[in-house]
């Protein structure tokens, strides 16, 4: 369908949401992205049964840890989208860059940028 | 000596139906020729949105079967093709094919969609039902399989004026090519397989409901399109006329079925009823309104495995309003494009009511070529048009070697489709086991390069596909930065990748610069990925060896208007796929051998045809009964609603299967233990009464245990005598006719023990039960007075005929409403059955000679060879299969199959299709000598297992257990791949192979290095 979305977004494949786990979604963080979600089949219609609902459960649990670390819970969600849905695919990818140009850059990424920057200074 | 069969199959029609028999047939060793009149394979369901009783998405649920097909090496799909004779004999037929010009050439093809787009002509979409336009050059759809563009002759400027050959001009692959001509082609085949589906009644031919004049007035496939996400809208809920949205829906039922009037449609079409349920529950869903839905109907007929249930909840959860009535006119509205339904209600007035749309239950029908096919094939029709077929033989037609399936055979739902189109499989295989493997491809591969502890070296292929990539993307300068990335010999640049010199190019390279991965940047790995894993394979790679990266449809097509944006995301995601590719792993995929044999519990009607199928198809079978003789629930029907003898037909069954060398016996049988996996189970049995143990080894199991008949509680059923079953009235008639000659009045009354709190399903057989014996009744005495006490009248299907035929006979249908169940007691010794009628608006009181129960039918004991067998029930106790549309004979089990009525009420045919279609599913895998194993799948570290049994419970398929050595041990035979237990495993004990942590992790952080 070639519907345009934001090029903010990268796309990691993974046979199921279920096999998502909390150490991908914290690694991502830690490396400083600004922003991760995790895009699994309708609740109800998982291929697999029940991996979007174990998914579901873990990036709820990763949420709490990105809010008590103070990167904040929002810059993570999960969302349920049909494989046919091309137009929810996009309006979901231009919701969440929306949601995280608006909480700004990643406490996370801006410290990395800034010790980068220092690492820079002093090899300089 | 017998001449040799051909061991090939023509199966004829591309849609669900057509799909699951090639992929039966093809999976046991027949080579099959599928043909499909269109430009792709797919069918109705693929137009379809949602799909009931569970509303998933049908595009969802079909799409990776449609992959399968257009990936299987013994299925050759050959489309804009037709049939036009078959000659020869059942084994071996000559069939002619006529093939129209795509005027594209397939091989070269490349699914950009340039010609589409560069394509002045316009014209109505079928796929979107007119809704929309198209253009001349076009996909079907998005999904399309065989992906590749089409040229539409009869819509086609250059063929209308000589002149314009823009596809030709723009192609970037030189795939257009206007050369082609009309071919015919003869193929051989042993068996033909007819699964040419259905239309949509056409409501403009007699145009009751102004169909042609008011645009908000829709057929049901319309409004299907109307709330899918790829159609005119989009997936909004708008209307035709001015693209408000609606707040007021009507759907009407019944339109071009059950109707003698016009166009000779007396049957009922079986799907509307649970359609518009469907479409009623969606639209609601869709709406940002509160959305008004009324259905219009005669009888609500949702019959099917959980149907009941689904139309309960869209009116009392979703408010979905149910009218019965057969609305007679639509006027305009007073505010342009509103629509006025005038009807007559339940209390004979006539009503009016406005609506902002109009949807029209169009019902199933045969289109006119199919009619012609069967006409020039000499296969036989009924009188609506529809395959004939016997009762006991619902896939024979009337010439030997030709197998019918689906909505050509007569109405029926996409389950009953895929079951049927298994059995025809069935037959077909059984037909030509002799031939099996005689003429399916397998493709052989040399010896594998050893990887394992060498430093990788990466070779990257970027795609330009034409300018798909190319002129968004900069390729040179991605290619550029990929053989500056770790680990990367090699990066060179293709026009198209996926072309047929590229993959000699890239097994050139493989070895010149020996390469042990290989990334392919440039599309999808839904279409591509088997296509270069196997290029690398016949280079002596393993297949695992290899990651994507899908700049296409993630990048340059979706950001066309961003190049830079474009280029660097083309970087980002090629730096991910390489990084993932230096951590990948060869996977060996081990051989199992696979049994031979099947187990069947359960020597009812579904038991016995299954045994016979299997065996005729060559295979060993155990028939476990747990009474003392076969034949089970059928014994105590004895005759069909068309007047076949059941009992004969129990008899020569019982013969057959007693005779057949190949099926063993054992009555009084019990399971008593249950192990193994797919290809090899060892099942434990009790046998006789004195309960000696037999162990069977087989690759097979179906469960075929049947149902049991509801004994009902109500209605003084035990407590006075002239109440009784229908069951029991019909083994009255067949012993001593005489005695119904001194009744006068008799009472029937529907729905006992369903349709209520304890049952909410619809046991589907009773109203034909009762209408088959009222019939017999009439006929034994014209005189008596028969009436039939019911909620809705369910006869579905062809058995719409004999609910006319009753009421000619003069049986009188009388109609309560739920929870106004009728009063039975007694006076005097004497039942006195009292209730409202709806229809006539008062009570009414009746003194019959008998009372006769319509019981339901329900699950048998069923819990405990569930609890042995791992094979889950629904709440209602009977089997669940593994899909209930596109797996409904398979279970969650790889292995074990259902069929009969342990899998849901049906019929004595129905119960012979799904018996065929078990044998079709289980034949598939014991005609293999082993199965594959392993690939994508999870292995456990024993090292760092706990046994804290986290992925015990967490794997849906209760794969994982705990092993003599106290540590947990997954079966590689019954993995599906799907990583839960991975990514469940505190101790990461557990890893999905080929999606490993540090793979996953490897992606993660390649694509963060452009932050630092």
């Amino acid at each position: 369908m070639r519907l345009s979305y934001p090029d903010s977004i990268r796309i990691i494949q993974v046979p199921c949401t279920g096999r998502v786990d909390v150490i991908h979604l914290m690694e991502a963080f830690q490396r400083g992205a600004d922003g991760v979600y995790v895009v699994g089949c309708l609740e109800g219609e998982c291929h697999y049964l029940t991996g979007n609902l174990r998914a579901k459960k873990r990036v709820q649990y990763t949420k709490q840890l990105l809010d008590e670390i103070g990167v904040g819970g929002d810059r993570l969600e999960m969302y349920n989208i049909a494989a046919s849905d091309g137009p929810r695919f996009s309006e979901v990818a231009r919701e969440m860059d929306e949601k995280i140009r608006a909480l700004g850059p990643s406490p996370i990424k801006t410290m990395l940028q800034k010790l980068h920057a220092d690492d820079l200074s002093i090899h300089v | 000596m017998a001449k040799e069969k051909t061991g090939a199959v023509v199966v004829v029609g591309g849609g669900i139906g057509g799909i699951q028999a090639s992929l039966d047939l093809a999976d046991s060793g027949l080579y099959v020729y599928l043909v499909e009149k269109s430009s792709s394979i797919g069918g109705r369901m693929s137009q379809l949105d949602k799909t009931f009783p569970t509303n998933d998405c049908s595009m969802c649920i079909m799409s990776p079967k449609l992959v399968e097909c257009g990936k299987n090496l013994n299925i050759e799909i050959l489309t804009l093709t037709e049939v036009k004779a078959i000659t020869g004999e059942p084994g071996n037929f000559q069939v002619l094919l006529k093939q129209k010009p795509r005027y594209i050439d397939l091989d070269k093809c490349i699914a950009c969609g340039t010609c589409s787009e560069k394509c002045p002509k316009k014209v109505p979409d079928d796929y979107n039902a007119g809704l929309t336009k198209r253009k001349s050059a076009h996909i079907r759809y998005p999904q399309a399989v065989p992906l590749k563009y089409v040229i539409d002759a009869d819509n086609c400027i250059y063929f209308e004026k000589g002149k314009c050959r823009v596809c030709e001009k723009f192609c970037p692959a030189d795939a257009v090519d206007f050369s082609q001509t009309e071919k015919e082609i003869t193929v051989n085949a042993g068996a033909v397989i007819l699964a040419t589906g259905f239309q949509t009644y056409d409501p403009a031919v007699s145009d009751t409901y102004n169909y042609k004049q008011f645009p908000n007035v829709v057929t049901s496939l319309e409004f299907e399109r109307i709330l899918s996400a790829t159609g005119p809208y989009q997936g909004r809920l708008l209307r035709p006329s001015d693209k408000k949205e609606p707040q007021k829906i009507a759907w009407i039922q019944c339109v071009g079925s059950r109707n003698v009037h016009s166009g000779d449609k007396g049957y009922c079409s079986g799907v509307c009823c649970t359609y518009a349920v469907k479409q009623s529950m969606v639209a609601k869903e869709h709406s940002d309104i509160e959305l008004d839905a009324a259905i219009f109907y005669i009888d609500i007929r949702t019959y099917g495995k959980d149907f009941e249930k689904f139309f309960n909840r869209s009116r009392d959860e979703m408010g979905v309003r149910y009218i019965k009535s057969r609305v007679n006119t639509i006027l305009p509205g007073d505010n342009e494009g509103d629509l006025i339904i005038r009807y007559v209600d339940e209390g004979s007035r006539v009503v009016q009511e406005e609506f902002d749309m109009v949807v029209l239950s169009v019902g199933l029908d045969i289109p006119k070529e199919s009619v012609d096919l069967s006409n020039t094939i000499g296969v036989g029709l009924n009188h609506y048009n529809f395959v004939e077929t016997g009762y006991f033989d619902p896939v024979q037609t009337t010439s030997q070697g030709i197998f019918v399936c689906g909505v050509f055979q007569g109405p029926k739902d996409i389950p009953e489709t895929v079951t049927q189109a298994s059995a025809a499989a069935a037959k077909a295989s059984s037909l030509l086991s002799s031939a099996r493997f005689s003429l399916t491809k397998e493709k052989q591969y040399p010896e594998e390069i050893d990887v394992i502890g060498r430093e990788p070296r990466i070779g990257v292929f970027v795609c330009h596909c034409g300018t798909n990539i190319g002129g968004v993307v900069n390729v040179p300068e991605v290619t550029k930065y990929a053989s500056s990335l770790p680990n990367v010999v090699l990066a060179e640049e293709n026009l198209f990748t996926c072309s047929q010199d590229t993959q000699v190019k890239i097994k050139e390279r493989i070895r010149e610069h020996r390469l042990n991965r290989v990334v392919v940047a440039s599309c999808s790995t839904r279409t591509h990925e088997s296509l270069f894993q196997d290029t690398i394979r016949e280079a002596g790679l393993n297949p695992y060896l290899f990651s994507m990266a899908n700049i296409r449809d993630q990048d340059s097509w979706v950001h066309q208007s961003d190049k830079e944006g474009a280029t660097k995301k083309a970087k980002d995601l090629v730096r991910m796929a390489v990084s993932n590719a230096a951590k990948l792993l060869p996977l060996s995929r081990s051989k199992l051998p696979v049994i031979k044999r099947a187990l069947i519990l359960g020597g009812g009607v579904a038991g016995m045809t299954a045994a016979l199928d299997i065996s005729s198809q060559g295979f060993e079978v155990v028939l476990v009964e747990v009474e003392r003789e076969l034949g089970g629930m059928a014994r105590k029907i004895h005759r069909t609603l068309q007047g076949d003898d059941v009992q004969a037909y129990i008899e020569d069954l019982i013969e057959k299967v007693s005779n057949d060398d190949n099926i063993q016996v054992l009555k009084e049988a019990l399971l008593a233990d249950f192990s193994g996996s797919r290809g090899n189970f060892k099942t434990l049995l009790n046998v006789g009464p004195a309960m000696y143990h037999r162990e069977v080894n087989h690759g097979a199991l179906i469960i075929a245990t049947g149902a049991k008949e509801y004994e009902p509680k109500e209605y003084l059923y035990g407590k006075n005598g002239s109440v009784k079953t229908q069951v029991e009235l019909e083994d009255i008639l067949l012993k001593d006719k005489e005695v119904a000659k001194g009744w006068h009045n008799i009472v029937m009354i529907q729905c006992v023990g369903s349709r209520n709190v304890e049952n909410p399903n619809c046991s589907r057989v009773c109203c034909q039960q009762a209408i088959k014996n009222a019939i017999a009744l009439k006929e034994i005495n014209p005189a008596n007075s028969i009436y039939i006490l019911y909620r809705d009248i369910r006869t579905y299907g062809f058995a719409e005929d004999y609910y006319r035929r009753a009421r000619e006979l003069g049986v009188h249908f009388l109609r309560f409403k739920e929870h106004e169940e009728p009063k039975v007691e007694e006076v005097d010794a004497k039942i006195q059955v009292s209730f409202r009628d709806i229809t006539l608006g008062r009570d009414v009181t009746i003194l019959p000679d008998q009372l006769i129960l319509s019981a339901g039918m329900v699950a048998g004991d069923t819990e405990e060879i569930s609890n042995m067998l791992k094979a889950p029930l629904t709440s209602d106790h009977f089997f669940l299969e593994a899909h209930v549309k596109l797996r409904p004979v398979d279970t969650q089990t790889d292995g074990i199959f259902i069929c009969g009525t342990a899998h849901s009420p049906k019929r004595i045919d129905e119960t012979i299709s799904q018996a065929l279609a078990a044998s079709s599913r289980a034949c598939s895998l014991l005609a293999k000598d082993y199965i594959e194993v392993g690939g994508v799948v999870a292995k456990v570290d024993p090292e760092l297992c706990a046994a804290c049994l986290i992925c015990v419970r967490a794997c849906p398929y209760e794969v994982p257990f705990i092993n003599e050595d106290g540590v947990s041990e997954i079966d590689i035979s019954k993995c599906h791949g799907c990583g839960i237990c991975a990514a469940e495993c505190p101790a990461k004990a557990i890893t999905l192979q080929h999606f490993e942590d540090n793979q996953i992790l490897a992606q993660v952080d390649a694509l963060m290095e452009a932050i630092q």
